[in-house]
């Protein structure tokens, strides 16, 4: 009797972890598919947003703004967090580089990290940030008041209208926001490293000079262009997918921020595995730092 | 004779600008819109009317194409609207006003760009006629000179949605759409938008369809009314549409939903909202609702 009591109780056990691993695999699965049909819409508002910008020449009303808020407003956010970055740099690399004796190739490694990384990723960070969630905000919030439907009604395109201005902004003042960047950054670098630390002035300069070379600068730049593009359709894209009410908007916002951010990482690690290949490929031997 | 047909006699001989054909509308599983067949004459000012969430705003847009219906055809003076290119329902455009909700008025421009933006979308120059063509609207709303050059922010609600009319009006469309035209003011202001609509009519040989629950709205303004009903809530078969006919119709219908929409009573809605509350929380949790003396209109 008790053998078959045991039995029925462990029958039921058995069945309700199935029951909890199933659903965990479909809730999993539901994620996978929610996540792919996303990166799906996004793919989709890029390939309008790029018809859009072959086909008509947006208004230099509707440009001029958005070149301000990008590139004029960011800049001065950028300098700063370059700037610090740089002498961060330099105060966390010193200790490790003097107890080899290397200080001395201080320059080398500060100035090809901001070029390379520190500098665009940087700058596009500042731009997700202070830029793209306001994109995200305004479009969600022209959305849910009826805004854009207006636009439609008078006959406007809202992609060509709110979103290609947006995109071309992001696209052609970042690279200018990332050497500013990476200008800030190599001064602030020198200024801790040079100034504070006592590091040769000469052995300094020479060390970056010979280590960081021409496409490094180009590489930094080239890269920055993806991530503004990512910055403009990420944040247009949840702008226009916005939620009704105050909770959607802020959402968007913050959703818009959290997957540039996202995408930038993934795209900078594949762009530099791509860069380092072709970088191989022109210049076998490349620059050694020992 | 069916309240439908009496509608359409109002003016025989008038033009069709409008028409719906079977229209759907279907979002996921939900459906708001079911075979919806409406056909609106030239100049007729016709009031559709309705509790919230029956979609009447859904029908309204889909009228000028803001959305697509899932089935069925929408004509525009004879055009099937979605067979329409993307550049020729742009054309289209010009034909259409729309005086929103809450005015959707542009944040980032002033009032008078605002006023102007459709004339600058359809390469209308916005020269020193088209300055004078933004202030005699303005003026016919009754807002003076000096808004031009305020944001929508400085301005009342009652102000935004003068203006909304105003921009809506500024290309002498043919069809103009009013959602929820008074709804949020106060009832002078609402009785000032009544005006201005019944003035725009007189002056312009426009077409207007206006969404409201609003029975006076409805009354003074239209001369036709339609009210939709819930799809989810009704008989199985029925029509959504409850009620086609005139102003002095509506008060005489034998509906007893439309009836309690005229009158403005909750009839047996309450009872409803009160078995669907004992379907989803059991009979113990009915505090708010059980002191209520519920009673239908029957």
């Amino acid at each position: 009797m008790k053998t078959e009591a045991r039995s029925i109780n462990s029958s039921a056990w058995t069945e309700k972890i199935g029951q909890a691993a199933r659903d965990l695999a479909m809730r999993c699965g539901n994620y996978v598919v929610d996540i792919i049909s996303e990166l799906g819409d996004i793919a989709i508002f890029a390939g309008q947003i790029l018809l859009w910008l072959v086909t008509a020449r947006p208004k230099k009303e509707t440009l001029l703004p958005n070149f301000y808020a990008v590139g004029v407003l960011s800049l001065p956010v950028v300098a700063l967090t370059g700037t610090f970055i740089g002498m961060v740099l330099a105060n966390q690399s010193y200790t490790q580089f003097k107890a080899i004796g290397m200080e001395s190739r201080l320059g080398a490694v500060i100035n090809y990290s901001l070029v390379r990384e520190l500098g665009p990723v940087l700058a596009a960070t500042m731009l997700a940030g202070r830029v793209g969630s306001a994109m995200a905000a305004v479009l969600g919030t022209m959305r849910v008041t009826e805004q854009i439907d207006a636009l439609i009604s008078m006959g406007a395109n809202p992609i060509h209208y709110l979103v290609v201005p947006r995109f071309l902004a992001c696209v052609m003042l970042i690279p200018a926001l990332t050497i500013m960047a990476d200008f800030m950054g190599i001064l602030g670098g020198y200024f801790y490293s040079v100034i504070l630390l006592g590091i040769d002035h000469a052995q300094y300069i020479r060390n970056s000079r010979d280590f960081v070379g021409g496409f490094d600068f180009f590489a930094g730049i080239f890269k920055s262009v993806f991530f503004g593009g990512i910055i403009a359709v990420v944040s247009c894209y949840r702008g226009f997918n916005c939620q009704a009410g105050a909770e959607g908007v802020g959402r968007a916002a913050t959703a818009s921020f959290v997957l540039s951010f996202v995408l930038i990482l993934v795209l900078d690690l594949l762009m530099n595995i791509i860069l380092d290949m072709v970088s191989l490929a022109i210049w076998p031997g490349g620059a050694k730092l020992i | 004779m069916l309240a439908s047909e009496q509608a359409t006699q109002l003016s025989p001989s008038a033009k069709t600008l409008v028409e719906t054909r079977e229209m759907s509308l279907v979002f996921g599983r939900q459906t708001i819109l079911n075979r919806i067949s409406i056909t609106i004459p030239k100049g007729q000012t016709l009031a559709i009317i309705g509790e919230s969430g029956c979609g009447k705003t859904m029908l309204l847009k889909s009228l000028v194409g803001l959305l697509k219906p899932t089935t069925g055809n929408i004509l525009f003076d004879g055009i099937d609207i979605h067979s329409l290119s993307d550049v020729e329902m742009t054309t289209m455009r010009r034909r259409f006003g729309f005086v929103f909700q809450n005015a959707a008025l542009f944040d980032s421009m002033t009032i008078g760009q605002n006023v102007a933006f459709p004339m600058s979308q359809h390469g209308i120059p916005s020269g020193k006629n088209g300055k004078t063509l933004v202030l005699e609207r303005l003026a016919e709303v009754g807002l003076p000179d000096a808004v031009v050059a305020k944001r929508p922010a400085q301005l009342s609600g009652g102000m935004r949605k003068r203006v909304g009319l105003a921009r809506a009006l500024i290309l002498e469309p043919d069809l103009i759409l009013y959602d929820e035209p008074t709804t949020g003011l106060d009832p002078i202001m609402s009785d000032v938008i009544n005006e201005l609509i019944m003035r725009t009519r007189r002056k312009y040989p426009v077409t207007s369809v206006m969404v409201t629950h609003d029975m006076l709205s409805a009354k003074k303004v239209a001369d036709r009314i339609i009210m939709l009903y819930p799809f989810t809530r009704l008989e199985k078969g029925e029509s959504q549409i409850l009620f086609d006919g005139t102003p002095d119709e509506i008060d005489h219908t034998q509906d007893r939903r439309v009836r309690q929409f005229v009158r403005g009573e909750a009839g047996e809605r309450l009872m409803e909202m009160r078995a669907a509350r004992t379907e989803r929380s059991g009979p113990g949790d009915l505090d708010t609702l059980k002191h209520l003396d519920v009673r239908g209109d029957d």
